[in-house]
This record gives structure tokens, sequence and C-alpha cells, in this order.
């Protein structure tokens, strides 16, 4: 059971710097106004920009661990899904049917073409392709934008079991009030001073 | 077969025909009058003066010169690789790394025909090894300055993709694999093209010129193929070490696309 730490996290493109300690099995929701950087704060997070302060797994400084390992354990889930090659099978590895029907799909998506994936497959696809690493942290921005109503439940289920029997933490951007009263733990709401936590 | 010497005279006629071109631009309006003049002029002087230090490096044959004249090719076609970016690498990166790759690929290759192929005494006779390295150079930097072109530009339109499999725990190298194969093939294709098309299409530059002065067409056909095989050579190695120093410095320690190591 690892926790991850942020201790003063900050770059240029983040209006402060920001703390914050997720556990295992723990829900966060961070929510905020469009353009304050919430993506960027999950960007340095997973150490895929420049970033000042600390962040650690457990007792485990990243700088102690290559970034392709941290990567794995510290998972990324952006908003618009990219897709390099041209078969789904290409982008991640056998998935776990109970997996792949919690979404809505058949072992047959594997063979799918990204080319003929909707928007919505593609975000719901780009979540197991996270998943199949067995990440420790997962940071969800959005992750649930594009989907109707009934795929929302689906990946709330999905993301919360997966939270609770790994037990993984996940910090989840959302703009969506609602929402955030279903899924989280503890909230937040990233403003220019910071992070501000919101009574529950 | 002596060559012809051309007169000032001969080469006034073909000037005038540019002057032509030139009146012509002016009266379309194309523009392109006065860049027109100013190539014409740089060619001929840029030109006269290589012939004075030719004349000078046949006259004066010595080790010393051969090495300082080599060098300050290659610092040329170094900076001619880095003008050709769209968006070159910023520092020192752009110049060196284009620089490096030439130096180890067209001087390896340059020194190996001189000292094994040609096997002439000296092997550094100005007449063999400043026309051989120059033509090696002035291709080997296409090749370079299309690679690093191809890599650079392919990176930034694939941010996206490349960024979605940094975050799926993929190493920088892995990301760029096939934007890498792609530009490497980009900066070959050239001299694949013109080795497929010479004899055929075109007449190879330098074989049209022994040809012009002289030299039997078989021997001006041998040489051709031999400087042909040494470009492939050169450009191909100069590629790939290119292009790998690039994709290296796209990525930092940690793995990360540095898009920002790159001029806007």
């Amino acid at each position: 059971m690892t926790s991850l730490r942020v201790e003063d996290v900050g770059n240029k493109w983040l209006p402060s710097k920001v703390s914050l300690e997720v556990a295992a099995g723990e829900c966060v929701v961070i929510s905020g106004p469009s353009g304050i950087g919430k993506s960027l704060l999950l960007r340095a997070i997973a150490d895929l920009d420049e970033h000042q302060g600390k962040l650690s797994l457990g007792d485990t400084s990243y700088i102690d661990m290559p970034a392709i390992e941290w990567r794995k354990q510290v998972g990324l889930l952006t908003a618009d899904s990219a897709w390099w090659a041209d078969s789904v099978a290409e982008h991640m590895p056998k998935m776990p049917l109970e997996q792949l029907t919690a979404l809505g799909f058949t072992k047959e998506v594997m063979k799918w073409s990204v080319d003929r994936l909707s928007t919505g497959e593609k975000q719901r696809l780009s979540i197991l392709r996270v998943l199949a690493n067995q990440p420790s942290i997962l940071l969800l921005d959005e992750p649930t934008a594009n989907l109707d109503a009934e795929n929302v439940k689906k990946v709330e289920t999905l993301l919360l079991n997966y939270c609770r029997h790994k037990p993984a933490g996940l910090i989840w951007v959302s703009h969506d009030a609602e929402q955030a009263q279903r899924i989280a733990d503890r909230r937040y709401r990233f403003e220019s001073q910071g992070l501000v936590e919101v009574a529950a | 077969m002596n060559m012809i010497s051309l007169s000032a005279l001969d080469l006034s006629i073909a000037a005038l025909l540019v002057l032509v071109l030139a009146v012509l631009g002016l009266k379309l309006q194309l523009g392109v009058s006065r860049q027109l003049m100013i190539a014409a002029i740089r060619t001929t002087v840029q030109l006269l003066l290589i012939g004075y230090i030719l004349k000078f490096l046949f006259e004066n044959v010595h080790l010393g010169y051969m090495l300082m004249i080599s060098i300050i090719m290659l610092l040329f076609a170094g900076r001619e690789v880095m003008s050709r970016q769209t968006n070159p690498y910023k520092g020192l990166w752009g110049f060196g790394m284009g620089t490096i790759s030439m130096f180890l690929s067209t001087f390896m290759v340059t020194l190996l025909a001189l000292t094994v192929i040609i096997n002439n005494d000296p092997w550094y006779t100005p007449q063999y090894a400043i026309p051989l390295l120059g033509m090696m150079l002035g291709n080997t930097m296409t090749g370079i300055a299309l690679g690093l072109e191809r890599l650079t530009q392919a990176a930034r339109e694939q941010r996206k993709n490349i960024e979605a499999r940094l975050m799926l725990g993929h190493s920088g190298q892995q990301a760029i694999m096939s934007i890498r194969r792609q530009s490497m093939r980009y900066g070959m294709i050239p001299i694949i093209n013109s080795m497929a098309a010479a004899g055929l299409v075109s007449l190879p530059g330098m074989m049209t010129g022994q040809i012009l002065a002289g030299s039997p067409p078989l021997e001006a056909v041998k040489y051709q193929i031999l400087i042909m095989f040494l470009i492939a050579a050169g450009t191909g190695f100069g590629t790939v070490i290119a292009v790998v120093l690039g994709s290296r410095r796209l990525f930092d320690d940690r793995e990360r696309l540095r898009l920002d190591r790159l001029r806007q």
C-alpha cells in the first residue's frame, strides 16, 4: 500500500506551489476554474513537466526511481486520449474480460482499428490502457467528460473498484459537483493561491 | 583531347542570358530579378575566390593547409544544416550535432577513399581531396538537414502521441521510434533516388565536368560510381548519427519530451 506525497510542487505554469497527500484506497477530487492549471498540476505530478518540489511514493522519492517506473506507478489519464498505432491491440496488452465488459466492450474490441472508435470509446479504452499498468496512483483528468450518463456510471464504478481493491490512490479532476459528491473521500478547489480543502 | 578554355567573352554571353531573364522578370513583375542578379554576382565572386584558393592549395601541397580548408568547409556545412531547419535546436546543439555527424561520416569515408581506394602520393593531394570532400559534405549536409527537419517537425506535430506513450511508462526513445526511423529514411531518399536515376534521367555533375574537361567517358563513369557509393555511405551514416543525437536531445534525463529545446 503506497501513498503519494506531493510537497511544494510548482513550476512556471502553475499559479502556486501545491502540497497534497493521497493514501492508497482514497479518492481525492479536485475542481476549480478552467485554465487555472489542474491538468498542468497532474502533468507535474506525473513528472511529465519540469517542476520544483518533492514527489514521493511511500518512502521512495521520485528522483530515486527511473522516470519510466514512476509513470507506470503514477498513471496519468488525460481528457483527450492519443492513439499512435493502427489497431487497439497495439496500444495495450491483453485485457481481462471482466474489465472489458465492465466498460461495455467485448474481447473483439482489441482487433478494432483506432480510426473507427468514437470519442467516447477512445475515452473508455484509454482508461483500460492505463489500468493495464496496475498503477498505485491514478491521476484522472476529467475521465468522464465525453461520456453519456450510463457510461459515466460504469467508469465511476470501475475506477472506484480499482481504488478500493488494489488499493490505489486516485486524484480525480472533475467539473461536475454531483459527481464529486458521489465519488470523493476528500475534495479540494484549485485556486490561484493553491489547493483549498472543501468541507464535506 | 584538350580542354577548351573559356574566355571572358564566352562567360559574358552566358551572363547576357541571365540579364535577359532578369529584364523579363521585371516586365512580368515576378519580384525575383534583384535576387537573381545578386545570386549571379555571388556565384561569380564565390567561385572565383575558391578558384584562387584551390590554385594556391594546388601549388602549395601541405597537410596543414588541407586540414584548415577541410575544417572551414565542415563549419560552413554545419551552419547550412542549421539554417535549413524550421525549428533548429537552441544553443550550440543545432550547430554541434550536425557538424559532429558530418565530421564522423564524411571525414571517415573521405579518408578511407583517399588512403585506400585512390591511394595517391601524398594521399591528401588537393586535386582529389578537396572535390571529394566537397561532394561528400554537400550531399551529407542535405541528408542530415532533411533527417533533422523531419525529426523535429514530426515531434512537434505528434507531441500528443509521444506524450501519451510517456504517460504509460514508455521511454522517450521508444515513444519516438517510428518517427526516428522515418527521419532516417527521409535523409537517405535523395541519394537513393539519384543513384537509381543516374545515367537514365540525369548525367551526374561530376562526370559531366570530367567529360567536358576531356576525360574518356569510361574513366569518368568509374569515378562517378565511386563517388555515388561514397556519398551514399557518407549520407547514410551521417543521417543515422544526426537523427540518433537529435532524438536523444528531444528528451531529458526524466524522459520528458523537451520541445522547448527547439527554437520556436
